[in-house]
């Protein structure tokens, strides 16, 4: 699909041929347009971080020049007077038990609409299709008031089924489109040889598909370690809110010393942003599958 | 296609079948239904249309519509930038790897962390005005969260500036698969730069940008909700109003939800056109990769 890299430095000496005045200009407005995106892209996250480690005092003073002394103590107060270690554990359940619920469920699902031949299978992806597009705001109201009658309100395992249920039509339709790329042969010999269908899933199907999995593990829990909307209607009480609704909570009652504010917000950014350091092949990959093949 | 006992294949749905029955079945038939009545609890009276008539007559519905309306200019914008950056990515300026990086990153902080963080950027008294005044720009140093007739600009500004990331890596990445053969004799046979991007990189990306485009504006409709309620509420007034929001707060902090759903419907709609486009896209586009 894409050129090897040598391929890639060989192109790349071809196409700058000379260094007449047109192409330093073009290249210098190139780099500029480049520079000013990063820059805007970066700003924000810098006050962030450089507000976290100013003192109070030090902040109203000078909003955007680099801290010193570093304030650490920021941290223990928003550590102090925030339930971070909570919102973090609540946050990591929800998406943990949702992911793999809507993973175990979205595969079973795509193995037969990819595999199988049965009644009802077109319509089946033609209705994840079109509920990816359905918006979540829509559906909270009749869900609050079935899962008050079903007393699931207020439950890791209420949200854990409303966040797998909005996840899985994405995770089928990916799995589906990953299913049907391995080759049949593989799947036939070994029914054949007399493997069940559960075994040719497990043992062929998901090893083959592991970057396809890995992928879609990553999409779905950015959206669900990220959504506020459902969280704050369905987790009212404060010993299960997740980390977005808790950073709301803890915005509101640090207001006035936005040093503090600051590192809460980057406590809570800062496991993304590692993940993102260390595996940005699978984060850019990962979200931008689905779109670029189909 | 593998042959089997004719039942094994509802096996495999099953779960998928009764996890979306309950989650999206339920909910998107009953929620029609709340939407002709006067719920209180788990049902109510049956009144019709009054729902309807109460939101089309209620001034802050008619702005949340034409605010959310306003947004949808967010997906244009967000097509341009992303188009232009990552094309000059892709001509593998110095440093692209970094730059990608870069630019990627505020995609993967949560809306709420962004949200906040612009709260204090976009102060009277904050960190941007600061800079401007530093700067001798004193009449620019605007309240560009607490003026009525900047407000919205400013959240979509913020949207702008989270979302544009992963519409810059998504076109990169269908830019690196494309076939480079003719654009390398396009450079041969002399074509600028302007030309090679209108004749050869546009074309070739025009499903790409279409597919972005429906997405972008799904997101625009439906998932700005964070957004709002980290930066704004809504305000100040109504100024930043917009549909979801508007949901959410009759629904749930005013506890009208047979109002509340009846805007739902009217936003399940549109979104049902929207959905009709995406069908009509996709087709297009496989009908093209076919020949």
């Amino acid at each position: 699909m894409t050129a090897a890299p040598s391929t890639v430095r060989a192109r790349e000496t071809t196409r700058r041929p000379g260094r007449s005045p047109a192409r330093v200009v073009g290249k210098l407005i190139r780099q500029a347009t480049l520079l000013a995106a990063g820059l805007t892209a970066l700003f924000p996250i810098y006050f962030m971080t450089a507000t976290a480690l100013k003192g109070e005092d030090e902040y109203l003073d000078d909003k955007w020049g680099l801290p010193w002394p570093l304030a650490w103590g920021n941290f223990g107060d928003a550590v102090g007077g925030g339930d971070f270690a909570d919102w973090f554990r609540n946050s990591a359940i929800f998406t943990v038990g949702s992911v793999v619920l809507s993973t175990v469920i979205a595969a079973l699902a795509a193995f037969a609409i990819a595999r199988m031949r049965f009644r009802g299978r077109d319509a089946l992806l033609t209705v994840n299709v079109a509920l990816l597009v359905v918006p979540p705001v829509v559906m909270i109201l009749p869900l609050f008031v079935l899962f008050t009658q079903l007393e699931l309100v207020s439950t890791y395992r209420g949200v854990i089924l409303i966040y797998a249920g909005l996840t899985t039509p994405f995770s089928v339709y990916m799995l589906t489109n990953f299913f049907r790329s391995i080759p049949r042969e593989l799947i036939e010999s070994a029914l054949t040889d007399g493997a069940s269908h559960l075994r040719v899933l497990l043992q062929i199907v998901v090893p083959l598909s592991l970057p396809a999995l890995v992928t879609l593990v990553v999409v779905n829990s950015l959206y669900v370690w990220n959504e506020l909307l459902i969280a704050l209607v369905f987790l009212p009480e404060d010993e299960l809110k997740t980390l977005m609704v808790g950073l709301t909570v803890f915005r509101s009652r640090y207001n006035l010393d936005v040093p503090v504010t600051m590192a809460g917000m980057l406590l809570a950014a800062l496991p993304m942003i590692i993940l993102y350091v260390f595996g940005q092949r699978f984060f850019i990959r990962g979200l931008t599958a689905g779109a670029v093949k189909g | 296609m593998l042959r089997t006992r004719p039942w094994v294949p509802y096996l495999y749905v099953a779960p998928m079948v009764c996890l979306l029955a309950l989650i999206f079945g339920y909910s998107l038939v009953r929620v029609f239904d709340f939407s002709g009545r006067l719920i209180r609890g788990a049902s109510g009276m049956w009144t019709g249309f009054l729902n309807y008539d109460l939101v089309l007559e209620d001034p802050t519905f008619r702005k949340a519509v034409e605010n959310s309306a306003l947004l949808l200019l967010a997906v244009p914008i967000l097509t341009v930038i992303s188009l232009l950056i990552s094309v000059l990515l892709f001509d593998r300026v110095r440093g692209w790897r970094i730059y990608r990086s870069v630019l990627f990153l505020p995609y993967i902080l949560a809306i709420p962390v962004v949200g906040i963080i612009f709260s204090y950027v976009f102060q009277l008294n904050g960190v941007l005005n600061e800079i401007l005044r530093g700067l001798g720009f004193d009449a620019l140093a605007l309240d560009w969260i607490g003026d009525e007739s900047l407000a919205l600009w400013s959240v979509l500004f913020v949207i702008v500036w989270r979302e544009v990331g992963f519409g810059i890596v998504l076109f990169l990445a269908r830019l690196m698969s494309m076939d480079e053969t003719q654009l390398e004799a396009a450079q041969i046979d002399g074509a600028g730069w302007f030309q090679r991007f209108r004749y050869i990189i546009l074309p070739e990306l025009r499903g790409t940008i279409e597919f972005y485009a429906v997405v972008a504006m799904i997101t625009m409709l439906s998932g700005v909700f964070a957004y709002v309620f980290t930066l704004t509420q809504g305000g100040p007034g109504n100024a930043t109003q917009i549909v979801e929001f508007y949901i959410y707060n009759q629904g749930v902090r005013n506890s009208l939800p047979g109002l509340a759903s009846a805007v739902a419907v009217l936003l399940l709609l549109t979104t049902l056109i929207l959905i009709a486009v995406l069908f009509r896209v996709r087709a297009r586009a496989t009908e093209e990769q076919l020949g």
